[in-house]
């Protein structure tokens, strides 16, 4: 457990460190955390802090955390994939911090809750299929 | 290994000593600026704008820092000026937060902050680097006072979970240790004639020497225990007065746990151009910037307007906003040019009428998340126990850091820290829980630092960046690939609209980097204004 554990806060450094390098807390002060082995944690541990532990997202300054919730544009598969892996407006990059297999995970879990009944399952090497490398400024 | 003392090109040092001998240290001054060392940002002074033409309008989209300049140097200029703020409150990211304030984010949870009076924290930007010449001169210009903060502080502790029993250390042991060790290793390489095809045998001699002032080693070029590291890690018995004053040497840490902690990252921490000392704070708390800016243009500011879209065509800028003082009403203004700051999260969700790449550029910069906790305790324990004035203790924790306040030293009565700011994984994890939840963390967590953490708690108030309404995220995090595609096209003026704020600067994250953006922004819609005249 405890491996995991460094190895994801290792697998996090790699991508977020550098990105902030030039921020104040550049703080390259990247707080680590627990392995997330399910979808139900990555999305407790990472997708509900913008996008509610409801789905139903929030509605800020004239936008938004648009909802999971009841979502048709997760449909196909591969909308949240991509959104994940690359990032969407002012959502951030996930490429590099979560394993394929926490894409997978969280993917199948959104368009299994939250009022999404989807039945056709994300396989970690379709993520890896789609990979995108986003590099940080400073590396 | 002789071609150390047969360098073919000048080395950068002997070049300045030249200009130094022949023309004086004005000349080496000059010179070192313009080699860019003496500088810090690019800060050129303010602009110095004039003859904006009569009557000519300019919407400004943001009250927070690169807003409120923009107004101040454009009204200088000449220009009619109008502000529009989503808040109900100047200053943007620039914040402290008091007891009485009440903290609303999305999600809908509510915190009263709950501070003893004259308490207070800095829940977004907390230090400014002495380089950040922009705003430092904005801040003497509109009368801040600014104190120093302690950003490094050799009696903080530092912890590692898995090194030293889970026990954290002194910053100062373990900063004694690694470098003594570190040079140790090199001294006896070199002694063991290990280097020798690297280095040459005068710069032996050189280096040999160097380790041994550096690293606190004995004549012999060992790091050991004795009074020569307890004169920097600190004695076991410190050194008294009197008869039994004589201290006694300390023990040092075991070689081998010094390197594999990983906690050296925080000695390299400080050393960064962003982090090193002297570092400031304003006197009273960081939202004294916004005061100071709010003070000379809050005549221009209409507060608790949504801007929801922004339209151009060849003779005026259209903004529409709801005005959330009466109930959401739909209003237009016009101007002739617009300089927007809001955040790109929002931004790129509101009804731009702007080319294609800048559109493009608005929708590709990504908000880093931030968690910040400040958490009140009955009494300043960090001093009174442990003789720590201000700085920064390090963990590998989530909440990553405790900063203990650099002002208000040795008073009496509940006192205020950083009880954590998190970056990365663990931000989006704190900004997922309940503010209780948050501060139950930052508390448990604590104690692995702080062992009467819990007994002396008395409140506490988290801000998580990415449920702030109006900037979605704490800070700009560009990618490679983005800065390269997207930067020009974010920077460049669209007809009648320019862009400023954080987010279009290279010093992103930093006040400094919303100043200089803004300065530059309408620098060059003086100039395109005045084209068009
Ligand atoms: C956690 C944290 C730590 C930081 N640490 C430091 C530090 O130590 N030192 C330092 O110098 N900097 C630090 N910074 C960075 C600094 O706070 C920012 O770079 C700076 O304040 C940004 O100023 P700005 O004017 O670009 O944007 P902002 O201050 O965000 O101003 C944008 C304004 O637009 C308004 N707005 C948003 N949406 C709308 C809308 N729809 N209609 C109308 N108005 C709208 C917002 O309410 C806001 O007032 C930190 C930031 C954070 C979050
Ligand atoms: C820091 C905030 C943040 C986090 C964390 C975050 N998102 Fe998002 N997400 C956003 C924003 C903002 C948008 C909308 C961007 C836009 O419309 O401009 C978005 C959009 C999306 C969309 C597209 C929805 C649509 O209707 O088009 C999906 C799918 C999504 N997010 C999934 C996730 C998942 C899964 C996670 C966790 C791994 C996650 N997000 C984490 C902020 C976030």
């Amino acid at each position: 457990m405890r491996s995991v554990f460094l190895l994801l806060a290792g697998l996090a450094a790699g991508a977020f460190l550098a990105p902030q390098a030039r921020a104040d807390s550049a703080s390259a002060v990247v707080g680590k955390m627990q392995p997330l082995k399910t979808g139900a944690d990555v999305y407790k541990h990472v997708c509900q802090s913008c996008h509610m532990p409801d789905a139903k997202g929030a509605e800020g300054a004239g936008a938004r955390f648009p909802a999971l919730a009841g979502n048709a544009k997760l449909a196909s598969a591969d909308y949240p994939v991509y959104v994940v892996l690359n990032g969407f407006g002012g959502m951030p990059w996930f490429s590099g911090m979560l394993s394929d297999q926490q894409v997978a995970d969280v993917v199948n879990y959104i368009r299994t809750h939250f009022g999404n009944h989807y039945t056709d399952m994300v396989k970690p090497s379709d993520v890896a299929a789609q990979h995108p490398t986003i590099k940080s400024e400073e590396d | 290994m002789t071609n150390a003392f047969r360098r073919p090109v000048a080395t950068r040092r002997q070049m300045l000593t030249r200009i130094g001998i022949l023309g004086g240290s004005a000349a080496l001054y000059q010179a070192m600026t313009s080699l860019g060392h003496a500088a810090g940002t690019d800060f050129q002074g303010p602009p110095a704008l004039s003859g904006g033409k009569l009557g000519t309008k300019v919407l400004v989209l943001g009250a927070g820092l690169a807003g409120m300049l923009a107004a101040y140097e454009l009204r200088k200029a000449g220009y009619q000026v109008q502000i529009l703020e989503f808040q109900d409150r100047a200053g943007g990211r620039n914040i402290s937060l008091r007891g009485g304030d009440t903290l609303t984010e999305l999600g809908g949870a509510v915190q009263k902050v709950q501070f003893a009076s004259g308490n207070y924290i800095n829940p977004g930007p907390w230090r400014i680097p002495y380089h950040h010449q922009g705003l430092l001169h904005y801040c003497k210009t509109f009368g801040v006072e600014l104190e120093p903060f302690v950003e490094l502080n050799h009696n903080s502790w530092l912890h590692s979970s898995a090194v030293f029993n889970g026990k954290p250390v002194r910053y100062r042991d373990f900063a004694a240790d690694f470098t003594g060790f570190t040079a140790e290793l090199l001294s006896k390489a070199i002694n063991q004639h290990k280097l020798d095809d690297l280095v040459s045998a005068d710069e032996q001699a050189h280096v040999v020497s160097a380790m041994r002032g550096w690293g606190g080693l004995t004549a012999d070029g060992a790091y050991r225990k004795g009074a020569i590291s307890s004169l920097r890690r600190g004695f076991a018995k410190p050194q008294g007065g009197g008869l039994d004053g004589a201290p006694v040497p300390s023990d040092l840490f075991a070689r081998e746990d010094v390197m594999r902690s990983g906690l050296w990252q925080w000695m390299a921490f400080h050393e960064r151009l962003d982090m090193q000392t002297t570092m400031f704070q304003p006197v009273g708390g960081m939202d004294q910037i916004g005061k100071g800016f709010n003070r000379q243009v809050h005549d221009l500011i209409t507060l608790n307007c949504k801007v929801t879209a922004i339209h151009q065509d060849d003779r005026h800028v259209t903004v529409t906003y709801n005005d959330m003082a009466h109930g959401g009403a739909v209003r237009q203004a016009e101007a002739d040019y617009c300089v927007c700051t809001i955040p790109l999260p929002v931004l790129s969700q509101l009804d731009v009428q702007v080319s294609g790449p800048m559109k493009a550029a608005i929708a590709a910069v990504p908000y880093a998340s931030s968690v910040k906790l400040g958490l009140e305790f009955k009494r300043r324990f960090w001093e009174q126990d442990d003789q720590i004035y201000g700085g920064i203790s390090f963990t590998d924790q989530p909440i990553s850091q405790i900063s203990y306040p650099s002002h208000g030293y040795f008073s009496d009565g509940p006192a205020v820290l950083l009880g954590g700011y998190m970056f990365g994984p663990a931000a989006y994890d704190f900004a997922g829980m309940t503010p209780a939840e948050r501060i139950e963390h930052g508390l448990a967590q604590g104690m692995a630092i702080h062992a009467n953490y819990r007994k002396e708690f008395r409140t506490g108030v988290s801000m998580a960046w990415s449920r702030m309404p109006w900037t979605l995220g704490c800070c700009s995090m560009w990618s490679e690939m983005a800065r390269k595609t997207h930067y020009k096209a974010l920077c460049e003026i669209d007809n009648r609209i320019v862009l400023a704020g954080e987010h279009a600067s290279y010093v992103g994250c930093w006040q400094e980097g919303a100043i200089l953006s803004s300065l530059d922004a309408i620098t060059r819609l003086h100039k395109h204004a005045q084209g068009a005249a």
